[in-house]
């Protein structure tokens, strides 16, 4: 659907974006992850044609960005961050200039707006002037606008910066329904929106691709090692080090600091190549240890994203 | 075409439904109205020349405060973003903003019509002159759109916008105004360039297409220059 190949950008002396290659398929959710300032949001406004790359080539279906930018417009929804819409029109305005610009005519435009007000709930609001809206509002409004034409692909820049959990989470099922269907690009540095609304992660940092995989193979990709956490009571620190550390497989144990009352909190890094909870809890049962937590830490996306991103 | 045309009523629908044009519009003919008709009874001549003789000046004045927040503001604010990305091609988006700014200026000179109207019940009005002054201040109007244009792309401020374009308008009038300053050897070019000589031909009733020449020259050459501009943006 899109394939863009050797993408760069520069601002003046500084290269924001460095040699991006990828290939986005039909359908499918792509998260673009990244620390600020890595090029996420020049990456995503030369691919809606705001930006001209510095080189490289964008070609969305069989058309070139260079030379069909108004076709490749018109496929394309997009969402700029925190959403900068005309501060004095009123929505149904808004909404109504940006169906005609799209080329609806008078009937089209209305029962299209119409479910647009159903999908985002925007009912409440659109006869208020949009500099009056709070920021969620606003930003659902953008979304609309967006979504005006139905289009093929939505390229959403930090779609739920500023919004309140519950909008959150709505607008990350709207993102899911239309991601069934639509080929979708969205931005964000919030790690958990990655794993909730996306297929295919691409990690980007300082210009440059460090990761592009689906969310499974991610998690897996980096470090041979887990952790397990250990909540013990009427446990000596010591004692316990030394009955664990026995164990084959355990690599170290460390007192974590969160310790509460009079409990011990301990964390195991274990070699990733056998299960060892289950000989842990076998060595705690011979003992007079009172075992009240015990718990694997998941590899989340949140450990790759450090690991990939570090400063070094 | 259409796109042009949509954009262009987007922005005439801004300055309508804000208090912009109405205290423009209302500033414009107090100004003019009172410049015209304080001496117009002591002159006793049914002509308009008072009125068209100080429109370069005024212009200069109104016409950047018109403009600048075209490019400004949507800079400013963000939402140039959005409307590159629409289906739109910068071409549309900068002849449908022209097209607002010249349409508002006409706006604006369609009241000061009472003035000929109230003339030609007192006195003989030749009208030649008449026509040729609106012919005029059109042109004029729309080269100083295209400059105050201009001055908006460069800056997301309005008020250096306002500045810039008002420098620039007033320059090209007050340029013939002011040739004792260069030597003789460039007068005619000089001379050539001030948009208030070529606007006092037109409104003589002479409608000579140099002058013409003159006014879509610095059209284009503004319009040309805010692309450029915006091009070196993205």
């Amino acid at each position: 659907m899109i394939h863009v190949e050797n993408l760069t950008k520069y601002y003046n002396d500084f290269c924001a974006v460095d040699g991006i290659s990828v290939d986005i398929h039909k359908g499918e959710v792509l998260g673009l992850l990244g620390p600020n300032g890595a090029g996420k949001t020049t990456t995503l406004r030369m691919l809606t044609g705001y930006f001209m790359p510095t080189s490289g080539t964008i070609r969305v279906k069989d058309y070139l960005l260079d030379e069909n930018l108004l076709e490749i417009k018109k496929l394309m929804g997009y969402l700029p961050e925190s959403a900068p819409l005309y501060h004095n029109m009123l929505v149904y305005d808004y909404l109504d200039y940006v169906a005609g610009i799209r080329g609806m005519d008078k009937n089209q435009r209305i029962s299209r707006i119409r479910q647009l007000v159903d999908l985002c709930g925007l009912d409440e609001i659109m006869h208020r002037s949009i500099h009056e809206l709070s920021k969620g509002l606003n930003q659902r409004v953008g979304l609309a606008h967006a979504m005006m034409t139905d289009p093929e692909i939505l390229i959403l820049d930090e779609p739920t910066s500023g919004l309140d959990p519950n909008q959150i989470v709505e607008i990350r099922n709207i993102i899911r329904k239309i991601g069934k269907e639509k080929t979708v690009i969205l931005s964000t540095h919030i790690l958990s929106e990655v794993e909730a609304t996306c297929d295919r992660v691409v990690i980007i940092n300082k210009g440059k691709i460090v990761a592009d995989d689906i969310m499974e193979n991610l998690k897996q990709s980096v470090g041979q090692k887990y952790f397990i956490h250990l909540d013990l009571l009427n446990a000596d620190f010591q004692d316990v080090h030394d009955q664990l550390s026995r164990i084959e497989g355990v690599k170290a144990i460390e007192k974590t600091q969160d310790a509460q009352n009079d409990d011990l909190s301990i964390r195991l890094e274990c070699e990733s190549t056998v299960d060892l909870r289950e000989t842990i809890y076998q060595t705690i049962k011979q003992t007079s240890w009172i075992l009240i937590e015990f718990h694997q830490e998941t590899k989340t996306l949140e450990t790759v994203f450090r690991e990939l991103t570090k400063e070094d | 075409m259409q796109q042009v045309i949509r954009i262009c009523k987007k922005e005439l629908k801004d300055y309508f439904i804000s208090p912009i044009a109405y205290i423009v519009i209302s500033i414009f003919l107090l100004v003019t109205g009172w410049f015209f008709f304080t001496t117009f009874f002591y002159y006793n001549q049914a002509d308009l020349r008072n009125f068209l003789g100080l429109l370069p000046i005024t212009f200069s004045f109104l016409i950047p405060a018109v403009t600048m927040r075209l490019f400004s503001e949507e800079m400013n604010v963000g939402s140039y973003e959005l409307l590159l990305t629409l289906p739109v091609t910068f071409k549309d988006i900068l002849l449908g903003k022209f097209l607002a700014g010249v349409l508002f200026v006409a706006a604006a000179l369609v009241p000061t019509l009472a003035y000929p109207i109230c003339i030609a019940f007192m006195g003989q009005l030749d009208w030649g002159p008449v026509a040729g002054g609106y012919l005029g201040a059109l042109l004029l109007g729309a080269a100083f759109v295209a400059v105050g244009l201009f001055s908006s792309s460069l800056t997301r401020n309005q008020i250096i916008a306002f500045i810039v374009g008002m420098a620039i308008c007033f320059s090209l009038t007050l340029i013939d105004k002011m040739l004792f300053f260069f030597p003789s050897s460039l007068l005619g070019v000089i001379g050539y360039l001030g948009a208030d000589f070529h606007f006092q031909n037109i409104a003589k009733g002479i409608v000579d297409s140099r002058d013409i020449l003159y006014f879509l020259s610095i059209v284009f050459i503004g319009l040309y220059g805010t692309h450029l501009v915006m091009q070196e943006k993205s």
